[in-house]
């Protein structure tokens, strides 16, 4: 249970993050907040060279209003961003989906950037960005260029993160007045990995849903959309069928992976009932 | 891979110290077997179990998910040196009193826990006291008398320690 050798260099400052990045490419790991990657380590599932360690570089930590959208800092902490105002008005699926990410010890250290790069389709971030399509902003040595979450999850712990570039920021447009967000998660113990669980974002105007999107948690390889639940629920009214047609869709057309807390049956039948519950929760605000 | 070493200097439970460590030891191996501060304990290695805890900065934090090398320049805090004052002798006597612990390997971890909860909300009711220890396991307790325990000192039924043994 102890990590493989590994070299280890504390980043300074940004510009040194990058070129350590750009030194070590493929070789190199970006220890962020290190509550995934150290248990990976010490379960010697993962195994990098050369650690880069960015926790000292200033200029990643907070969440600041840029206009349309909020903008988090790759290194902010759980803890942080559990009490923040900001993400408490404007991003309200990020505020609900906070208090389900870990526990009290690991939420003072695990980071937004490192649970977004790590993309690990049983965590809340990835899940909550994907249904906002949340931004993420990519920057190398000498440049910076920006991402879709829909563009950015690629598989199971792969995103388009380039070896040489480092996740410096996400942002999330500030929810508007017609939109409807939910975040609900199962897990055994409280803070625990989700065994199912969904973001769901949509808007409603003249009674009809639009714009919706929706992402489970823990069901398939990766993070991605729910897209055959997504077209059930596009253009409709929501009403008791479109909702129990919804949850069909879940059974008949969505392929699911079973763990070992759970088989997929069991994970697909969770996600339904929670369908249930968060569209339950959307019609009740209207 | 040749075991890659650096040297920290860091203050733990008051008093400076360096050494050089493998850039591969975690915190709470450093604590046990460097500095012979053994009141920290390892259950998982994985952060699930919450018995390595100790307090960085005065945060507490998962010591098998922390480096060593991480604590340069920081304040570590252990149960060694929070113990016999303030809160969290509060808490211990607390603990002893409605038999909180049995065999006492998750108590370390789990006192850190309550002190930060009763630092930061004082007026937490059973149910956060619940939410807010749930990252660490106590296989002996059914964790029953250790929310006893917890909502004693935050009710201020343990005012000081002289009252608590009174």
């Amino acid at each position: 249970m102890k990590a493989p050798a590994f070299q280890y260099t504390q980043a300074k400052d940004l510009a040194h993050a990058l070129e350590l990045l750009a030194t070590h490419g493929p070789a190199a790991q970006v220890l962020a907040g290190g509550q995934s990657l150290l248990p990976m380590m010490n379960l010697r599932l993962a195994a990098p060279e050369w650690l880069v360690d960015i926790n000292e570089v200033s200029g990643l930590t907070g969440v600041s209003d840029v206009g349309q959208a909020i903008r988090v800092g790759a290194m902010t902490r759980h803890r942080a961003l559990q009490a923040d105002p900001l993400v408490a008005q404007h991003v309200p699926l990020l505020a609900q989906a906070v208090p389900y990410v870990a526990h009290a010890a690991i939420r003072n250290r695990g980071t937004m950037g490192g649970s977004l790069a790590l993309a690990d389709p049983a965590a809340e971030y990835p899940a909550v960005a994907l249904a906002l399509n949340a931004t993420m902003v990519l920057a190398r040595a000498g440049s910076e260029r920006r991402v879709l979450a829909q563009d950015f999850f690629v598989d199971l712990y792969q995103t388009a993160r380039q070896a040489d570039e480092l996740l410096v920021a996400v942002e999330f447009d500030k929810v508007q007045p017609t939109q409807r967000a939910v975040f609900t998660e199962l897990a055994r113990r409280h803070g625990d990995y989700a065994m199912a669980g969904l973001a769901l974002s949509m808007h409603v105007s003249q009674g009809q849903a639009n714009r919706v999107r929706v992402v489970p948690l823990a069901l398939g390889s990766k993070p991605a959309l729910l897209e055959p639940v997504m077209r059930c629920l596009e253009g409709k009214a929501l009403t008791a069928e479109v909702v129990r047609l919804a949850q069909a869709a879940i059974n008949e057309q969505v392929e699911a992976q079973g763990d070992t807390h759970a088989s997929a049956a069991t994970k697909r039948h969770l996600t339904r009932v929670l369908l249930g519950r968060a569209l339950q929760q959307v019609m009740e605000t209207l | 891979m040749k075991e890659v070493t650096q040297v920290i200097e860091t203050v733990v439970n008051g008093e400076a110290v360096q050494r050089e460590v493998p850039v591969r030891m975690h915190l709470t191996d450093f604590l046990r077997e460097s500095l012979d501060l053994t009141g920290s304990h390892l259950g998982c290695e994985h952060g699930v179990c919450g018995a390595c805890q100790v307090m960085v900065d005065n945060e507490v934090v998962r010591g098998c998910l922390t480096l060593a090398v991480q604590v340069h320049g920081k304040r570590v805090d252990t149960i060694e040196g929070l113990s016999e004052q303030g809160v969290l002798a509060q808490l211990q006597a607390a603990f002893l009193q409605h038999n909180a612990l049995q065999c006492g390997f998750c108590s370390s971890g789990m006192l850190l826990s309550a002190l930060e909860l009763v630092r930061e909300r004082p007026r937490a009711t059973r149910e956060e006291i619940r939410e807010h220890i749930s990252g660490n396991y106590c296989r002996c307790t059914g964790y029953q008398a250790i929310v006893d325990a917890i909502e004693a000192v935050l009710q201020g039924r343990f005012a000081s320690p002289q009252e608590a043994q009174a």
